[in-house]
Protein backbone atom coordinates (compact mmCIF):
# COMPACT_ATOMS: atom_id res chain seq x y z
CA UNK A 1 0.00 0.00 0.00
CA UNK A 2 1.23 3.31 -1.36
CA UNK A 3 0.46 6.95 0.15
CA UNK A 4 -1.93 7.33 -2.76
CA UNK A 5 -3.79 3.85 -1.33
CA UNK A 6 -3.78 5.43 1.97
CA UNK A 7 -5.23 8.16 0.65
CA UNK A 8 -8.10 6.40 -1.21
CA UNK A 9 -8.94 4.57 2.03
CA UNK A 10 -8.90 7.72 3.92
CA UNK A 11 -11.19 8.59 1.75
CA UNK A 12 -13.79 6.33 0.80
CA UNK A 13 -14.09 5.68 3.86
CA UNK A 14 -16.42 8.81 4.66
CA UNK A 15 -18.30 8.10 1.65
CA UNK A 16 -19.18 8.65 -2.25
CA UNK A 17 -22.12 10.90 -3.51
CA UNK A 18 -24.80 9.55 -5.06
CA UNK A 19 -24.31 11.08 -8.60
CA UNK A 20 -23.52 10.18 -12.43
CA UNK A 21 -19.83 10.43 -11.39
CA UNK A 22 -18.95 9.67 -7.84
CA UNK A 23 -15.17 9.13 -8.01
CA UNK A 24 -14.66 12.69 -10.11
CA UNK A 25 -13.72 14.55 -7.32
CA UNK A 26 -11.77 12.15 -5.47
CA UNK A 27 -9.76 11.45 -8.62
CA UNK A 28 -9.05 14.90 -9.52
CA UNK A 29 -7.92 15.51 -5.96
CA UNK A 30 -5.30 12.66 -6.67
CA UNK A 31 -4.55 13.86 -9.95
CA UNK A 32 -5.26 10.65 -11.69
CA UNK A 33 -8.56 9.28 -14.29
CA UNK A 34 -11.57 7.85 -12.81
CA UNK A 35 -10.63 4.57 -14.28
CA UNK A 36 -7.27 4.35 -12.62
CA UNK A 37 -9.14 5.41 -9.08
CA UNK A 38 -11.49 2.47 -9.73
CA UNK A 39 -8.76 0.25 -10.86
CA UNK A 40 -7.41 0.98 -7.63
CA UNK A 41 -9.95 0.17 -5.50
CA UNK A 42 -10.37 -2.94 -6.89
CA UNK A 43 -6.82 -4.23 -6.27
CA UNK A 44 -7.42 -2.73 -2.43
CA UNK A 45 -10.30 -5.12 -2.43
CA UNK A 46 -8.28 -7.70 -3.96
CA UNK A 47 -5.60 -7.49 -1.76
CA UNK A 48 -8.03 -7.62 0.84
CA UNK A 49 -7.18 -4.41 2.33
CA UNK A 50 -10.64 -3.03 1.81
CA UNK A 51 -12.82 -5.70 2.57
CA UNK A 52 -15.91 -4.13 1.19
CA UNK A 53 -17.49 -1.15 -1.07
CA UNK A 54 -20.45 0.09 -1.10
CA UNK A 55 -23.88 0.98 0.68
CA UNK A 56 -23.75 0.06 4.09
CA UNK A 57 -27.15 -0.75 5.65
CA UNK A 58 -28.32 -0.16 8.31
CA UNK A 59 -30.22 -3.96 9.44
CA UNK A 60 -32.51 -2.29 12.01
CA UNK A 61 -33.27 0.89 10.28
CA UNK A 62 -34.38 -2.48 7.14
CA UNK A 63 -36.61 -3.55 9.57
CA UNK A 64 -33.87 -6.09 10.71
CA UNK A 65 -32.84 -7.40 14.10
CA UNK A 66 -29.34 -7.11 15.13
CA UNK A 67 -27.29 -9.20 17.53
CA UNK A 68 -23.92 -9.04 19.25
CA UNK A 69 -23.39 -13.02 20.28
CA UNK A 70 -20.28 -14.76 21.76
CA UNK A 71 -19.47 -18.55 22.89
CA UNK A 72 -16.96 -19.66 24.76
CA UNK A 73 -15.08 -22.59 22.81
CA UNK A 74 -12.63 -25.27 24.00
CA UNK A 75 -9.54 -24.40 22.24
CA UNK A 76 -9.53 -27.86 20.58
CA UNK A 77 -12.89 -27.47 19.22
CA UNK A 78 -12.57 -23.94 18.05
CA UNK A 79 -11.99 -24.05 14.24
CA UNK A 80 -15.21 -26.83 13.84
CA UNK A 81 -17.32 -24.20 15.69
CA UNK A 82 -16.38 -21.31 14.20
CA UNK A 83 -17.20 -22.97 10.19
CA UNK A 84 -20.49 -24.02 12.04
CA UNK A 85 -20.93 -20.31 13.01
CA UNK A 86 -19.74 -18.58 9.72
CA UNK A 87 -22.18 -21.28 8.03
CA UNK A 88 -24.85 -19.18 9.29
CA UNK A 89 -25.58 -16.45 6.10
CA UNK A 90 -27.26 -14.22 9.29
CA UNK A 91 -23.31 -14.11 10.69
CA UNK A 92 -22.38 -10.94 9.57
CA UNK A 93 -18.79 -10.78 11.42
CA UNK A 94 -16.79 -13.02 13.44
CA UNK A 95 -13.60 -12.42 15.34
CA UNK A 96 -11.79 -14.81 17.60
CA UNK A 97 -11.10 -12.59 20.88
CA UNK A 98 -8.62 -13.25 23.27
CA UNK A 99 -11.41 -13.91 26.70
CA UNK A 100 -13.29 -17.07 28.05
CA UNK A 101 -15.65 -15.52 25.82
CA UNK A 102 -13.44 -16.22 22.68
CA UNK A 103 -15.44 -16.18 19.69
CA UNK A 104 -17.65 -12.68 19.41
CA UNK A 105 -20.01 -12.59 16.00
CA UNK A 106 -22.87 -10.29 14.89
CA UNK A 107 -26.12 -12.09 13.74
CA UNK A 108 -28.32 -9.42 11.68
CA UNK A 109 -31.76 -11.08 10.39
CA UNK A 110 -34.66 -9.30 8.42
CA UNK A 111 -37.56 -10.99 10.46
CA UNK A 112 -38.11 -10.93 14.31
CA UNK A 113 -37.72 -14.63 15.58
CA UNK A 114 -34.87 -15.13 13.19
CA UNK A 115 -32.16 -14.04 15.53
CA UNK A 116 -33.63 -16.34 18.02
CA UNK A 117 -33.56 -19.27 15.39
CA UNK A 118 -30.23 -18.44 14.49
CA UNK A 119 -29.41 -18.37 18.00
CA UNK A 120 -30.56 -21.91 19.01
CA UNK A 121 -29.83 -23.68 15.57
CA UNK A 122 -26.10 -22.47 16.40
CA UNK A 123 -26.40 -23.62 20.70
CA UNK A 124 -28.07 -27.37 19.16
CA UNK A 125 -24.73 -27.27 16.19
CA UNK A 126 -22.27 -26.33 18.19
CA UNK A 127 -23.06 -27.36 21.99
CA UNK A 128 -22.32 -24.09 23.60
CA UNK A 129 -24.35 -21.72 24.65
CA UNK A 130 -24.74 -18.16 22.89
CA UNK A 131 -24.41 -14.92 24.91
CA UNK A 132 -26.96 -12.49 23.32
CA UNK A 133 -26.10 -9.12 23.84
CA UNK A 134 -27.95 -7.14 21.35
CA UNK A 135 -27.81 -3.30 20.98
CA UNK A 136 -29.80 -1.16 23.63
CA UNK A 137 -28.44 2.01 22.62
CA UNK A 138 -26.04 3.75 20.29
CA UNK A 139 -23.67 5.83 21.15
CA UNK A 140 -22.06 7.45 18.33
CA UNK A 141 -20.92 5.41 15.17
CA UNK A 142 -17.56 6.60 13.62
CA UNK A 143 -16.64 4.02 10.86
CA UNK A 144 -13.47 5.47 10.08
CA UNK A 145 -9.93 5.26 10.78
CA UNK A 146 -7.08 6.62 9.22
CA UNK A 147 -4.60 4.58 7.46
CA UNK A 148 -1.49 4.32 8.91
CA UNK B 1 -34.19 -4.52 29.30
CA UNK B 2 -33.05 -8.08 28.58
CA UNK B 3 -33.76 -10.44 26.07
CA UNK B 4 -35.39 -10.79 22.66
CA UNK B 5 -38.53 -8.54 23.07
CA UNK B 6 -36.86 -5.56 23.41
CA UNK B 7 -35.24 -5.37 21.06
CA UNK B 8 -36.24 -2.01 18.58
CA UNK B 9 -37.63 -3.42 15.67
CA UNK B 10 -38.58 -0.49 13.22
CA UNK B 11 -40.88 -0.77 9.31
CA UNK B 12 -38.34 -0.43 7.14
CA UNK B 13 -40.68 0.80 4.96
CA UNK B 14 -38.80 -1.18 1.52
CA UNK B 15 -41.18 -1.52 -0.97
CA UNK B 16 -40.05 -4.38 -3.55
CA UNK B 17 -37.76 -1.93 -6.11
CA UNK B 18 -36.17 -0.48 -3.24
CA UNK B 19 -35.55 -3.84 -1.61
CA UNK B 20 -34.08 -5.04 -4.99
CA UNK B 21 -31.38 -2.09 -4.85
CA UNK B 22 -30.29 -3.65 -1.45
CA UNK B 23 -30.21 -6.95 -2.57
CA UNK B 24 -28.26 -6.30 -5.44
CA UNK B 25 -25.52 -4.25 -2.90
CA UNK B 26 -25.29 -6.48 0.07
CA UNK B 27 -21.87 -7.61 -1.55
CA UNK B 28 -21.02 -4.16 -2.59
CA UNK B 29 -21.17 -1.88 -5.55
CA UNK B 30 -19.99 -2.39 -9.04
CA UNK B 31 -16.37 -0.91 -9.72
CA UNK B 32 -17.22 1.23 -12.71
CA UNK B 33 -16.60 5.13 -13.15
CA UNK B 34 -20.67 5.16 -12.83
CA UNK B 35 -21.43 2.50 -10.42
CA UNK B 36 -25.09 3.60 -10.34
CA UNK B 37 -25.42 3.45 -14.07
CA UNK B 38 -23.84 -0.05 -13.91
CA UNK B 39 -25.66 -1.15 -10.95
CA UNK B 40 -29.49 0.47 -12.74
CA UNK B 41 -28.49 -1.52 -15.92
CA UNK B 42 -27.56 -4.52 -14.23
CA UNK B 43 -31.28 -4.37 -12.70
CA UNK B 44 -32.99 -3.22 -16.17
CA UNK B 45 -34.03 0.25 -13.85
CA UNK B 46 -33.17 3.75 -15.28
CA UNK B 47 -29.80 4.95 -13.31
CA UNK B 48 -32.13 8.43 -12.05
CA UNK B 49 -34.31 6.45 -10.41
CA UNK B 50 -31.87 4.10 -8.72
CA UNK B 51 -29.66 7.29 -7.49
CA UNK B 52 -33.11 8.41 -6.21
CA UNK B 53 -34.16 5.83 -4.27
CA UNK B 54 -30.58 5.26 -2.94
CA UNK B 55 -30.38 9.07 -1.55
CA UNK B 56 -33.95 8.55 -0.47
CA UNK B 57 -32.52 5.35 1.61
CA UNK B 58 -29.81 7.73 2.74
CA UNK B 59 -31.35 10.52 4.00
CA UNK B 60 -34.20 7.51 5.58
CA UNK B 61 -30.52 6.22 7.53
CA UNK B 62 -31.54 2.74 5.84
CA UNK B 63 -28.15 3.40 4.32
CA UNK B 64 -25.98 4.80 6.38
CA UNK B 65 -23.73 5.61 4.09
CA UNK B 66 -21.97 4.25 0.23
CA UNK B 67 -18.52 4.21 1.44
CA UNK B 68 -15.16 1.57 1.89
CA UNK B 69 -14.61 -0.58 4.55
CA UNK B 70 -11.17 -1.28 5.67
CA UNK B 71 -9.71 -4.25 7.23
CA UNK B 72 -8.29 -2.67 10.20
CA UNK B 73 -5.27 -4.87 10.73
CA UNK B 74 -4.10 -4.22 7.04
CA UNK B 75 -4.13 -0.12 7.42
CA UNK B 76 -2.03 -0.38 10.60
CA UNK B 77 -4.75 -0.54 13.42
CA UNK B 78 -3.00 -4.40 14.58
CA UNK B 79 -4.45 -4.04 17.96
CA UNK B 80 -8.24 -4.09 18.00
CA UNK B 81 -9.62 -4.27 21.47
CA UNK B 82 -13.13 -4.98 22.33
CA UNK B 83 -13.17 -2.68 25.61
CA UNK B 84 -16.35 -3.45 28.11
CA UNK B 85 -17.46 -1.47 30.78
CA UNK B 86 -19.77 -2.03 33.93
CA UNK B 87 -21.04 0.92 34.49
CA UNK B 88 -23.81 2.07 36.75
CA UNK B 89 -27.22 2.15 35.16
CA UNK B 90 -28.17 5.52 35.95
CA UNK B 91 -25.02 7.04 34.73
CA UNK B 92 -24.70 4.86 31.89
CA UNK B 93 -26.82 7.43 29.54
CA UNK B 94 -24.81 10.20 30.39
CA UNK B 95 -21.45 8.98 29.73
CA UNK B 96 -22.38 6.58 26.82
CA UNK B 97 -22.33 9.66 24.41
CA UNK B 98 -19.18 10.81 25.71
CA UNK B 99 -17.08 7.55 25.30
CA UNK B 100 -18.49 7.38 21.81
CA UNK B 101 -17.30 10.52 20.97
CA UNK B 102 -13.86 9.79 21.37
CA UNK B 103 -11.83 9.66 17.76
CA UNK B 104 -10.56 6.81 19.28
CA UNK B 105 -13.72 4.86 19.24
CA UNK B 106 -15.45 3.19 15.95
CA UNK B 107 -18.69 2.18 17.49
CA UNK B 108 -20.07 2.44 21.03
CA UNK B 109 -23.50 0.88 22.69
CA UNK B 110 -25.45 -0.27 25.63
CA UNK B 111 -25.70 -3.91 26.21
CA UNK B 112 -27.65 -5.97 28.51
CA UNK B 113 -26.19 -7.50 31.37
CA UNK B 114 -26.30 -11.62 31.93
CA UNK B 115 -26.61 -12.33 35.33
CA UNK B 116 -24.31 -14.78 36.27
CA UNK B 117 -22.34 -14.90 33.02
CA UNK B 118 -21.85 -10.92 31.45
CA UNK B 119 -21.34 -7.82 34.30
CA UNK B 120 -20.53 -5.51 31.46
CA UNK B 121 -23.36 -3.00 29.78
CA UNK B 122 -21.04 -0.55 27.77
CA UNK B 123 -19.17 -1.67 24.69
CA UNK B 124 -16.75 0.67 23.27
CA UNK B 125 -14.49 -0.33 19.93
CA UNK B 126 -11.18 0.83 20.17
CA UNK B 127 -8.12 0.50 17.21
CA UNK B 128 -4.75 1.12 17.68
CA UNK B 129 -1.67 0.34 16.21
CA UNK B 130 -0.31 -1.78 19.59
CA UNK B 131 -2.07 -2.79 22.26
CA UNK B 132 0.12 -0.06 24.36
CA UNK B 133 -1.70 2.29 22.35
CA UNK B 134 -5.25 0.71 23.36
CA UNK B 135 -4.11 0.43 27.14
CA UNK B 136 -3.67 4.33 27.18
CA UNK B 137 -6.95 5.05 25.64
CA UNK B 138 -8.63 2.51 28.07
CA UNK B 139 -7.04 4.78 30.63
CA UNK B 140 -8.62 7.62 28.97
CA UNK B 141 -11.68 5.98 29.18
CA UNK B 142 -11.81 4.86 32.81
CA UNK B 143 -11.18 8.38 33.74
CA UNK B 144 -13.85 9.65 31.84
CA UNK B 145 -16.59 6.88 33.60
CA UNK B 146 -14.35 7.07 37.38
CA UNK B 147 -16.75 6.18 39.93
CA UNK B 148 -19.42 5.26 38.08
CA UNK B 149 -17.52 1.90 36.88
CA UNK B 150 -17.09 -0.89 38.94
CA UNK B 151 -14.85 -2.74 36.64
CA UNK B 152 -14.22 -3.61 33.23
CA UNK B 153 -12.08 -5.46 30.45
CA UNK B 154 -10.48 -5.41 27.10
CA UNK B 155 -11.09 -8.53 24.97
CA UNK B 156 -8.09 -7.95 21.79
CA UNK B 157 -9.42 -9.28 18.26
CA UNK B 158 -6.59 -12.20 17.61
CA UNK B 159 -8.58 -12.82 14.40
CA UNK B 160 -11.10 -11.96 11.98
CA UNK B 161 -13.14 -15.28 11.21
CA UNK B 162 -15.49 -13.82 8.69
CA UNK B 163 -16.40 -10.41 7.68
CA UNK B 164 -19.18 -9.92 5.10
CA UNK B 165 -21.17 -7.52 6.39
CA UNK B 166 -25.32 -7.51 5.83
CA UNK B 167 -27.06 -9.80 3.94
CA UNK B 168 -30.88 -9.96 3.71
CA UNK B 169 -32.32 -13.46 2.87
CA UNK B 170 -32.76 -13.61 -0.80
CA UNK B 171 -29.22 -12.27 -1.69
CA UNK B 172 -27.29 -13.49 -4.10
CA UNK B 173 -23.99 -13.10 -2.44
CA UNK B 174 -22.28 -11.44 -5.66
CA UNK B 175 -22.79 -7.87 -6.59
CA UNK B 176 -24.62 -7.43 -9.67
CA UNK B 177 -22.63 -7.31 -12.82
CA UNK B 178 -21.63 -3.92 -13.98
CA UNK B 179 -22.92 -3.83 -17.78
CA UNK B 180 -23.34 0.31 -18.46
CA UNK B 181 -22.15 0.79 -22.15
CA UNK B 182 -18.89 2.63 -22.00
CA UNK B 183 -18.02 2.03 -18.42
CA UNK B 184 -15.05 -0.30 -17.29
CA UNK B 185 -17.24 -2.07 -14.78
CA UNK B 186 -15.97 -5.23 -12.45
CA UNK B 187 -17.24 -7.44 -10.42
CA UNK B 188 -16.09 -8.61 -7.01
CA UNK B 189 -16.67 -11.75 -5.18
CA UNK B 190 -17.42 -11.22 -1.78
CA UNK B 191 -14.58 -11.56 0.47
CA UNK B 192 -14.27 -13.52 3.82
CA UNK B 193 -10.66 -12.79 5.10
Amino acid sequence: MDAIDRMIVDALQGGIDVVERPFAPLARLLGMTEDDLVERVGRLLDAGVLTRFGPMYDAEALGGLFTLAALSVPEADFERVAGLVNAHPEVAHNYAREHEYNMWFVIAAEKPGDVARVIAEIERETGCEVLDLPRLEEYGLQLRLEAR
Amino acid sequence: MNGPGKRFVRDGGLDPTDRRIVLATQAGLPLARRPYHALAAGLGLGADEVMARLAAMLARGIVRRIAAVPNHYAIGYRANGMTVWDVADEAVGALGPRVGALAFVSHCYRRPRVPGRWPYNLFAMVHGATRLEVAEHVATIAALLGNACRAHDVLYSTRILKKTGLRLAGGTGQPPPGTAAGDTARVRARRNP
